[in-house]
């Protein structure tokens, strides 16, 4: 029997295998058939803190929009004495996710500038999160903003939320910095736990029929598992922290390749969105059937192995692997310059 | 122990004590007591207990009939209850009254006295609604204050379970309802010790329980009804004293004390008024201050009306009395007096003959009117009823406050006579409603009012417009309690927040010399002086008033504020006026914003902290030159062109100077011109529509769903172009059956709100820049100008020839003339753009019966009306009777009209010989059926009346007066869903019934929109809304379905924003059936919470998700083998979350009650996915070809 543990942000984990966040959480019925099919934490939908605060900011205007106009109606609504703005709701499905299940349950916080996160943090943690992934998601549009101050932005995000909980924190990030090894050593070094690789950007699409930006989220495929396949190979031993891949884990053999290149474990959304839920137990089997097939022992044995630093040819994840890559497809794309 | 002081309205304060003193509340919305409604509700909801510890229910009737029913059952079965109610809804409740004060059953109701419409509605207060309510043996207390109406609320409950007689404790609409004033609070305590339990034991002990059965409610017989009738006698007898010995034992337990008639002024007074309601207090202060010059007047304040207690009332009286004038707040026409003042004139009768009191001789008496629909009731006026009781032979009968130069009631008065003390701060803010202005004032009262040892007073003023209106906050504050209970005239400080109104009201008049005035200025200290009118510098300098400028504007964009400038504008006042120390004032300013915006969120606070924050570094004081250089005068209110009565009439009452305006200015019996609303010419866009004619494609669309019909579109022959102005526009017509024509789109630039849905809604994109459309937002201001030429210049254009039109195609359709313009309802209105269809396709022949609500205050609020007429003079004619009866009243139309075409065409068969058999003849078979058939009858009658002319019988002059009803008449009954699902359902479903030729438009916007957004039986499940404060938790009444149940009833169920061509089909669809029509109109409304300019896409989304269906149920198919009903919605193609997520209404359910929301969100998903089954099963059905039906 192999062993399929790992370790994940301090939990030991039954396998690598966790589904990351997506709308799967939003129910406790879809967390506990997760559990079921073998996941082994979850990582819950995330808490959006523009969303918290563009609510505010509409329901303020909605409710006094047109008031104290007209003498027959100076007011459009009842006006509560308290609403529930804040986290609450989040806050509740933690604790109800926790007595649900029994597999380690991590909360995401998603923002994008330094603010209100700290104090979300703490509530989560207070909830009973065992982990917490902060999902900094920013698309610089400002010209005149530098890279360093966008990178130091992320440090000081991370600062602030580890000052303020005990419990783990990792980090999800986009691939898009211009020295993305040094990022990952400066949120190691500024008190990551983990480092998740990466996520996927809002990529706009055009309605042809409308003329207008679709909002338009695609699901992965598994060709997208080489992004985090790169540099998890690439940072492996040389980061404390752990690694997470997400994006394009579709079925057993993404994850394999991941787990060689030195994820800790493998996060999955889009296969089980598109396939539903008991595809979890499907790709456990055929992780366990390769390895055992492949006389593999443990996750643990097969973690790194294929890293750069452990691989045959380290320099197959630099620029010289590129410029053989292309070589190779040389034929295809310019036939006529075939001697 | 120290009472609590807080500052609120007098509907609060009611409430306060009613909502604790009972177990059963029903109530309706009705203006101005639906908040006292309102808040049981919101407290109900949140679990706020009565002061036995248990959370009354609160249940919202279908009219004030049957909120009067359910308070009259509950009663009868042991129960408190009570309702809230006003004018027409306390009329309606008179039949239950009578019950229940025949039953002597205890209860109070309490009313904020309220107009009852007679010549025109009117939501402002007087006392002839109360009035009405004098035979129904109920006790009528009557409170002329804030304070007073905590107080009496609280002793009307007490004395009404003390005597068995029931209650009606009322205030003045407004004057006090809408007052915010400090006062003290009472407690629980204090109510608990009144309330005396045995009585209320003993009411639960008579009630109707089959644990100990009893009969009542019999029918009685000539023998025995009238001797029982008066068995109650000893009941009211006794109930004057019971009242004053719960008065005496309030005054001992709370410190203030009442009596059934209170005496103030000199004690040796020779004259006397009497008089009830907040008027009392002006005169208290009027007394005060002429009695401290030396003068001896005296005022008796009727608490107790009913039952009058003559005894009482003599003692009350000073024995040195010689003249009392008894004001009356009503008019009863063609009676002796109005009723105090008979009720005066025989209490003292009978009172003297009895020996009651000191006095030794009757004293004169007078009456006289006062303060209708809420009209100023001044110091001044108090003086001169003072000064006409001096007189040799003071006017009887007479009116004060106006200028009756007709019948020549009234006394003059001198306006300028004043008993404001100089102690008092008194300040106008002239503000835009919704820029927080109000908002502002009442949160300035309440910190002076809670943080200080002042007393403070506000008193707001609205527009008659839903869009773009004005408001006026008139404030005081002082070391004494305020009485002042008339708007402020002479203000120490005034404030405009919107430079617009410097062009449009004389803010400055009411200014105090050496006064301070604060502009919000987009110019700053330096450069604003030039820039002001002429008469705006005159009298700054005139009154060397101190002048402060802040750009609001500004600092509210930089904080996130966007256009509201409520907190700026409250720092600015703190900081100029100095009524508390500036830092004091800051700090409360800063707490209050916490406690109003905490619950909205953090980030609310925040930013209402940086505009305290950033403010008084923006606010500068003007250095005043001594000359004047403006040149810049105030424009007039109209059109120097508009006709006579247009102009000065209706123009000055549109300038706010209705005032003064004598009775012989007005119609005698209501009726006024159509076609006034283009002389407004509001010019309250900021940005405008500008027509780009290479991207149009000329699909009307814009013109259809401009909801204030300011986008015009015109075909015509391309020698109208002559002398067209340079930037005028004009393209070639797109249409190939307009080949060789041009097209114009015309936007009024100065009637445009600016709502931006015809942008919305174009569905032309720029090729080379999508952003922009064939229409697009430009900033008004420098379109004004040339853009009001190409206006009048594009009205000169003549129309369209109607009869060539092809009426059934959007493009065309709409260049048909609009016959309703530039209506004062909401900026992006839902219901606007139906009623601008049907005035298009019909209104040349339109009879309208208007329920009361939005479209009847929009449709018909003076000073003008949005229904106009065509160049031949044709046009809706539109009444409002009331808002239960409309259905009945349209029927009236209908009948009416037919009675008298029948009779037209009797009388054309009998003159037939006289004016030609040929004529007759094509006169009585015109077909009517298309505008050409229309057209073609129209010069018939013409014809006719000409032949008429030379003809000297009775039968031609008969004939003359009803020929014009041998042209089709078109009969519409239009209201909102307040009416349509509840009050007037009733009729509604009579006249559905009746099979006449009626159309019928229900503008549903799902809840009460005019008096606020209380929920109706419209309002969908999960919707939150006034009534319904913890989320609607029943499915919509589906009124379509009720009306296709008879079979005969054309029935359409539309939504413009989803598909406008299936609206524009049921509309004519409707009206060619012969026979009635109901046309349900899903209209957005600003009570949804929504984004008003993409409103017509929540629309498409509430249609694509099953929310709201789309079906045309015809009886003419059925008569043809064919399924009467289509459904024309497809199957839904998203989820009803996606449109409830667009819309407050529903969203804030999940941020108040989460748990709730997630419940009743599935349940409104369950309800549209078997409702569009079930219309699926009846589209698809079989039907049997069955002969057409003869429906009357």
């Amino acid at each position: 029997m192999v062993d399929l543990t790992t370790r994940y942000l301090g939990l030991k984990l039954r396998t690598p295998l966790v589904p990351s966040a997506s709308p799967l959480s939003q129910e406790l019925d879809s967390i506990r058939r997760l559990e079921d099919a073998g996941a082994s934490a979850i990582v819950l939908y995330s808490l959006f803190e523009e969303q918290l605060r563009q609510e505010s900011l509409e329901l303020d205007h909605y409710l006094s929009a047109g008031t104290e106009s007209f003498a027959e109606s100076l007011t459009y609504f009842p006006q509560p004495s308290e609403f529930r703005l804040g986290p609450e709701g989040y806050l509740n499905h933690i604790r109800k996710a926790k007595e649900a299940v029994g597999i380690p349950v991590i909360a995401s916080l998603n923002g994008a500038t330094p603010g209100g996160w700290t104090q979300y943090a703490r509530q989560i943690q207070q909830a009973g999160a065992d982990a917490l992934e902060c999902n900094i998601y920013s698309i610089p549009t400002d010209m005149d903003v530098p890279a360093a101050e966008i990178e130091q932005g992320y440090i000081e995000i991370l600062k602030a939320v580890k000052s303020s909980v005990s419990i783990p924190v990792a980090v999800k990030l986009s691939p898009f910095f211009s020295n993305m090894a040094n990022m990952a050593k400066r949120l190691d070094e500024a008190g990551a736990s983990g480092l998740v690789l990466f996520n996927r950007f809002y990529q706009p699409d055009i309605d042809l029929d409308e003329l207008e930006i679709k909002p338009n989220v695609l699901l992965s495929t598994a060709q997208a598992l080489r992004l985090p396949l790169t540099w998890i190979g690439i940072l492996y031993g040389r980061v404390k922290v752990n690694l997470a891949a997400t994006s394009g884990v579709h079925g057993p053999e993404e994850a394999i390749k991941l787990l060689m290149v030195g994820a800790d474990v493998t996060m999955l959304c889009s296969t089980l969105l598109r396939n539903g839920i008991s595809h979890l137990r499907s790709i456990e089997q055929g992780l366990v059937a390769w390895m055992e097939e492949h006389e593999y022992e443990s996750v643990e044995q097969m973690k790194g192995s294929m890293s750069q630093i452990r691989c045959s040819d380290p320099a197959a994840f630099e620029r010289a692997q590129y410029m053989r890559a292309v070589k190779s497809m040389q034929h295809v794309l310019f036939p006529s310059r075939q001697s | 122990m120290k009472r609590k002081f807080k500052t609120m309205d007098a509907n609060e304060a009611v409430a306060n004590v009613a909502y604790r003193l009972n177990e059963v509340i029903a109530i309706y919305p009705i203006t101005p007591s639906s908040p006292m409604g309102e808040w049981a509700d919101q407290w109900a909801s949140e679990g706020v207990p009565n002061v036995w510890g248990s959370v009354p229910h609160v249940v919202e009737m279908q009219s004030e009939g049957g909120a009067a029913g359910a308070v009259h059952g509950a009663l009868q079965t042991g129960a408190l209850a009570t309702t809230f109610t006003a004018s027409q809804g306390l009329l309606l409740m008179i039949p239950n009254m009578n019950k229940i004060a025949g039953e002597l059953t205890p209860a109070t109701f309490h009313v904020s006295a309220r107009t009852v419409a007679t010549h025109a509605l009117s939501i402002f207060g007087d006392h002839s609604d109360v009035m009405s309510c004098r035979m129904t043996g109920w006790a009528m207390i009557c409170s002329n204050s804030v304070q007073e109406a905590m107080d009496l609320a609280l002793i009307s409950h007490a004395a009404s379970l003390e005597s068995r007689i029931p209650f009606l404790h009322f205030f003045d609409g407004f004057r006090t309802s809408h007052e915010v004033n400090k006062i003290e609070m009472l407690d629980e305590d204090d109510m608990r010790a009144l309330i005396n339990m045995d009585r209320v034991f003993e009411h639960r002990r008579r009630a109707l329980s089959p644990e100990h059965p009893v009969l009542r409610g019999t029918a009685q017989n000539p023998d025995v009804f009238f001797q029982m009738r008066e068995t109650a006698n000893p009941y009211y007898d006794a109930c004057p004293e019971k009242v004053q010995e719960v008065m005496d034992k309030f005054a001992k337990g709370v410190g203030r004390s009442y009596h059934l008639f209170d005496y103030v002024g000199a004690p040796d007074a020779e004259r006397v008024i009497m008089m009830m309601g907040s008027g009392a207090e002006a005169a208290e202060e009027t007394i005060e201050h002429l009695n401290g010059r030396g003068e001896k007047l005296g005022l008796v304040k009727v608490r107790l009306y009913r039952p009058f207690s003559v005894k009482s009332f003599l003692e009350a009286l000073p024995a040195s009395v010689r003249q009392i004038a008894v004001l009356d707040r009503t008019k009863e026409a063609g009676a002796v007096g109005e009723p105090l003042h008979v009720d005066v004139v025989n209490a003292l009768h009978e009172g003297v003959k009895r020996g009651f009191g000191k006095l030794k001789a009757l004293p004169a008496v007078v009456g006289g009117r006062y303060g209708l629909s809420s009209k100023e009731f001044t110091p001044a006026m108090v003086k001169a009823v003072y000064d006409n009781l001096k007189l040799q032979q003071p006017k009887d009968h007479f009116t004060i406050g106006i200028q009756d130069d007709v019948s020549h009631t009234s006394l003059t008065y001198d306006a300028e006579f004043s008993t404001e003390p100089d102690s008092v701060v008194r300040a106008m803010f002239y503000g835009l409603g919704a820029d927080g202005t109000v908002g502002a004032n009442k949160n300035s009262i309440k910190i002076i009012g809670e943080n200080t040892d002042n007393y403070a007073q506000g008193y707001f003023v609205y527009d008659s417009k839903k869009s773009g209106a004005a408001t006026v906050s008139h404030l005081r504050f002082g070391p004494q309690p305020i009485r002042s209970s008339y708007l402020v005239s002479k203000a120490n400080f005034v404030a405009c927040h919107q430079w617009i109104f410097l062009e449009r009201y004389d803010m400055l008049s009411a200014l105090v010399p050496g006064g301070t005035f604060l502009l919000n200025s987009p110019f700053g200290p330096d450069e604003v002086w030039d820039h002001l009118p002429r008469p705006v510098q005159e009298q700054i300098i005139a009154k060397k008033a101190k002048f402060f400028v802040i750009d609001a504007y500004q600092v509210a964009r930089d904080s996130g504020m966007g256009s509201r400038m409520n907190t700026i504008l409250q720092v600015c006042f703190f900081a100029i006026s100095k009524v508390l120390p500036r830092e004091e004032a800051i700090a409360a300013i800063r707490e209050s914003i916490r406690d109003t915006y905490g619950r909205k969120g953090e980030e609310i606070v925040q930013k209402n902290m940086k505009a305290v924050d950033e403010t008084l570094s923006h606010l500068f004081q003007v250095e005043v030159p001594a000359k004047l250089s403006s040149t810049i005068e105030m424009p007039p209110a109209f059109s120097p062109t508009a006709p006579a009565f247009e102009r000065d009439v209706l123009g000055v009452i549109y300038a706010g100077r209705g005032d003064e305006l004598p009775v012989s200015a007005f119609p005698a019996d209501g009726t006024f011109p159509t076609g006034t609303a283009k002389w407004e010419k509001r010019n309250i866009a900021l940005e405008i529509p500008a027509w780009d004619t290479k991207t149009c494609i000329q699909c009307g669309k814009c013109a259809m769903v401009c909801p204030h019909a300011v986008i015009r579109i015109k075909v015509y022959d391309s020698q109208h172009l002559a002398g067209a102005p340079a930037t005028f526009k004009a393209t070639d017509a797109r249409d190939k059956e307009w080949a060789g024509l041009q097209y114009t789109i015309q936007v009024a630039p100065e009637d445009c709100t600016g709502c931006g849905i015809c942008v919305d809604i174009c569905p032309a994109k720029n090729k080379s820049e999508t952003r922009l459309k064939a229409i697009n937002m430009t900033p008004q201001p420098p379109l004004r100008v040339p853009e009001r030429e190409n206006w009048e210049f594009f009205l000169k254009i003549p129309e369209f020839d109607r009869r060539k039109i092809k009426a059934g195609n959007i493009r065309q359709q709409q260049i048909q003339e609009p016959l309703f313009e530039f209506s004062g309802a909401c900026s992006g209105c839902g219901e606007t753009p139906y009623l601008k269809l049907l005035s298009q396709l019909f209104g040349d022949r339109a009879v309208i019966a208007n329920a009361t609500g939005c479209s009847s205050i929009y449709g018909g609020n003076l000073p003008t009306t949005p229904w106009t007429k065509n160049a031949a003079g044709r046009g809706p004619a539109w009444s409002n009777s009331l808002f239960e009866d409309n259905a009945e009243f349209g029927l009236g139309f209908r009948l009416s009209i037919d009675k008298q075409a029948e009779f037209a065409r009797e009388l054309v068969r009998r003159l037939s010989g006289s004016i030609g058999d040929q004529l007759a003849t094509a006169l009585l078979t015109a077909p009517q059926k298309d505008e050409a058939d229309i057209f073609e009858q129209r010069q018939r009658v013409d014809l006719l009346k000409e032949k008429l002319q030379g003809l000297d019988s009775l039968e031609a002059r008969q004939l003359l007066s009803v020929a014009d009803m041998l042209v089709k008449k078109s009969v519409w009954i239009v209201g909102g869903d307040g009416w349509a699902y509840d009050i007037g359902y009733g009729g509604l479903d009579h006249v559905l019934a009746s099979g006449r030729n009626v159309n019928l438009l229900v503008l549903d916007t799902e809840v009460y929109s005019n008096t606020g957004g209380q929920a109706s039986k419209a309002t969908p499940r999960a919707a939150v809304a006034k009534f319904a404060a913890g989320g609607k938790p029943s499915a919509k009444k589906d009124l379509g379905l009720m009306a296709m149940s008879y079979g005969h009833v054309y029935v359409a169920s539309v939504a413009m924003g989803a598909k406008d061509e299936h609206t524009l089909k049921a509309f004519l669809e409707a009206e060619a059936y012969d026979g009635p029509s109901l046309i349900i109109a899903y209209s957005h409304c600003i009570a949804h919470g929504i984004d008003m300019t993409k409103a017509m896409t929540n629309q498409k989304v509430a249609v694509e998700s099953g929310q709201w269906l789309l079906y045309r149920y015809n009886p003419e198919r059925a008569a043809l083998g064919e399924n009467p009903l289509l459904l024309d919605s497809r199957t839904p193609t998203r989820k009803v979350q996606d449109y409830l997520l667009m819309e407050t209404r529903f969203k804030m359910l999940t941020k108040s009650k989460p748990e709730d929301a997630k419940r009743l969100w599935a349940e409104a998903q369950h309800d549209a996915e078997a409702r569009f089954r079930l219309y699926e099963y009846l589209a698809q059905r079989k039907v049997e070809k069955e002969p057409a039906k003869a429906a009357k």
